[in-house]
């Protein structure tokens, strides 16, 4: 699955010291839950994206552990709070070991 | 015999709109799971929020949120589903809030049940009934 | 015995509860980005005599459906908006050409143009879908392979090359030379397809607001499709939709591609103009 996988991110780029924001996050993958069987009756094996995580100037904002139940094209949203200026890290472990990573700057201003 | 399309129509009208499959649960895996994460605590009924729509309009996409204002961890069991765990959220220092909102799979109606350890060390749940439909249109 | 399917195989297949509400919320607005207003409801066309007035298929959908096509981080198409990007920019075929070679800006080439598609094409003699016009850039322009009818990939390109015509009111031709296409497709959307013996009609104009099973019939509009649906969890082209709802008549069903389904989403496009483009959409 590590081919097409791109995150959409919505993170605003200025906000003030101390502000809390709004985080979308949004990332294609088919979360194949391991539980469905392919048209000869096999199972499909499990192939999901299993953790996902936001730091913001390498502290932590949310550790998520994923499981099959998610839906395919995962999407999560939450709040951060921005300290200071920096940059936002977003990761997405894939159960193949490909991990998706992308980063977003914010300004005080 | 011959029917005529409104006929056809209005044959299931008496029948209810929601064709809801049984009530199965897998609840005891899901208590179980509870249970190891809680170390067997006691369960507050408050303290924890666990949104979702009443009726899905579908399975595969169920938008929930969950939020416990001084949580460090949020799970999330789908007690119907094949394997109930559905995700946990872990909240570090820069959390702007102790919630979060994603999308899931629910394989029937059934039961979603959030568990929220607190900084203090206690947990709270949080049940909520989702029906699922089938809908009409194979599309 | 005229009818061969038992009773409870029909009335299982249709549920349809007659009482049902008109509509989930009157007044709810689609607003996406809080920046686009979309035209939801209107009066209908003029050629339109079964209809007063037409309504997007987002009006039928339940809060939480309709919520996620509010904002472009919330609409799960756009994860293919973005591929379809990619997509627009890479050389592919003998001419070693991508679209953005001849179109460049899609947000500015492309302004209005999912608004009057399908269209009539004078230099081809036919009527386009977004879909052939695109395959027919491929293949004619850039000495590519064409891309499936309802392939992803089609479907993406689609849901990019509608993306600049958000908001702006569907005004699709059906005069002049399109006119011929317009009435196959106006008779077809009123043939009685099936074992159901069911029309689109006898669904999308009779029966709309009602229930069928437990979902919430709409008039089938085609204004936002590609359509993300939460049931297959990819975008769905308007073809891969009739052809859905024709099978469901128990009908052999025409091909994605066909003259029919072309015609068919001539006349059905027609029936939307007035309302808003809002490609990318979200339904259940
Ligand atoms: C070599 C130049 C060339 C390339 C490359 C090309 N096109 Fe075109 N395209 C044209 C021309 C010329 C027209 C208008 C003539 C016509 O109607 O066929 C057109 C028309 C279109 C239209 C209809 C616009 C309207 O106003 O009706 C669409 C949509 C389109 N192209 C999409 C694409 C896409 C998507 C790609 C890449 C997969 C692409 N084109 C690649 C030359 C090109
Ligand atoms: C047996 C009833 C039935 C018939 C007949 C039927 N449909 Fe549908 N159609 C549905 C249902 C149910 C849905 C899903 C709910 C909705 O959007 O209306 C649907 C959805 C659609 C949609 C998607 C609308 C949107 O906003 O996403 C389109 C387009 C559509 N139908 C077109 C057609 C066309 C064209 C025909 C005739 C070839 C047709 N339908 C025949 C029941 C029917």
């Amino acid at each position: 699955m590590a081919s097409g996988v791109k995150p959409r991110v919505k993170v605003p780029s200025s906000v003030s010291a101390g502000e809390v924001i709004e985080i979308k996050t949004l990332i294609s993958h088919k979360m194949e839950s391991g539980q469905r069987k392919d048209d000869d009756g096999n199972t499909i094996p499990r192939s999901i994206i299993n953790r996902f995580t936001c730091t913001f100037n390498g502290e932590t904002v949310i550790d998520v552990t994923m499981e099959p139940a998610i839906s395919t094209n995962p999407y999560f949203q939450f709040e951060a709070k921005v300290p200071e200026a920096g940059e936002f890290v977003f990761t997405w472990y894939d159960d193949d070991g490909s991990v998706y990573e992308e980063k977003k700057s914010v300004t005080i201003g | 015999m011959e029917f005529s399309r409104r006929e056809t129509l209005a044959l299931g009208a008496g029948a209810a709109a929601l064709s809801m499959l049984p009530l199965r649960s897998f609840a005891a895996t899901a208590d179980e799971m509870i249970a190891e994460f809680t170390g067997g605590a006691d369960l507050a009924q408050d303290g924890v929020t666990l949104t979702a729509p009443e009726i899905a309009e579908n399975g595969n996409t169920v938008p929930i949120e969950v939020s416990a204002p001084g949580a460090s961890e949020i799970r999330v069991y789908a007690t119907g589903n094949p394997t109930p765990p559905v995700a946990a959220f872990a909240f570090g220092p820069l959390a702007g809030s102790r919630a979060a909102s994603t999308r899931i799979r629910l394989a029937e109606t059934q039961n979603v049940v959030a568990v929220a350890k607190l900084e203090d060390g206690s947990f709270a749940q949080s049940t909520k009934l989702i029906k699922v439909t089938i809908g009409g249109c194979g599309g | 015995m005229k009818n061969i399917y038992p009773l409870t195989a029909i009335a299982s297949s249709f549920l349809i509860a007659l009482s049902a509400p008109a509509k989930a919320d009157e007044d709810a607005k689609l607003v996406v980005n809080d920046e686009i207003e979309m035209v939801t409801e209107t009066a209908a066309p003029s050629h339109l005599e079964g209809l007063d007035t037409i309504y997007s298929g987002w009006t039928f959908r339940t809060d939480e459906t309709q919520s996620l096509q509010m904002d472009d981080f919330d609409n799960p198409a756009f994860v293919f908006v973005d591929q379809a990007m990619d997509a627009w920019d890479k050389v592919e075929g003998s001419a070693e050409k991508s679209c953005s070679s001849c179109h460049g800006d899609v947000m500015e080439s492309m302004k209005g143009v999912r608004a009057v598609y399908p269209k009539w094409n004078e230099e081809a003699g036919e009527v386009r879908t977004l879909v052939t016009q695109i395959n027919a850039c491929r293949t004619e322009q850039m000495g590519a392979e064409p891309w499936g009818y309802t392939s992803g990939k089609m479907a993406s390109m689609e849901a990019l090359i509608s993306v600049p015509s958000r908001g702006m009111p569907v005004d699709v031709a059906i005069d002049g030379p399109a006119q011929s296409m317009w009435a196959k497709g106006k008779e077809l959307y009123y043939t009685r397809f099936g074992q159901l013996e069911l029309s689109c009609a006898n669904c999308h104009e009779d029966n709309y607001g009602n229930m069928i099973r437990a979902d919430h019939l709409s008039q089938g509009q085609v204004n936002g499709f590609p359509v993300y649906r939460l049931k297959n969890t990819k975008l769905n082209t308007a073809h891969a939709r009739f052809k859905g709802c024709v099978r469901d008549t128990r009908a052999e069903t025409f091909n994605p591609g066909s003259e029919e389904f072309i015609a068919l989403e001539l006349y059905v496009a027609s029936r939307g103009n007035g309302l808003s483009v809002e490609a990318p959409s979200v339904r259940n």
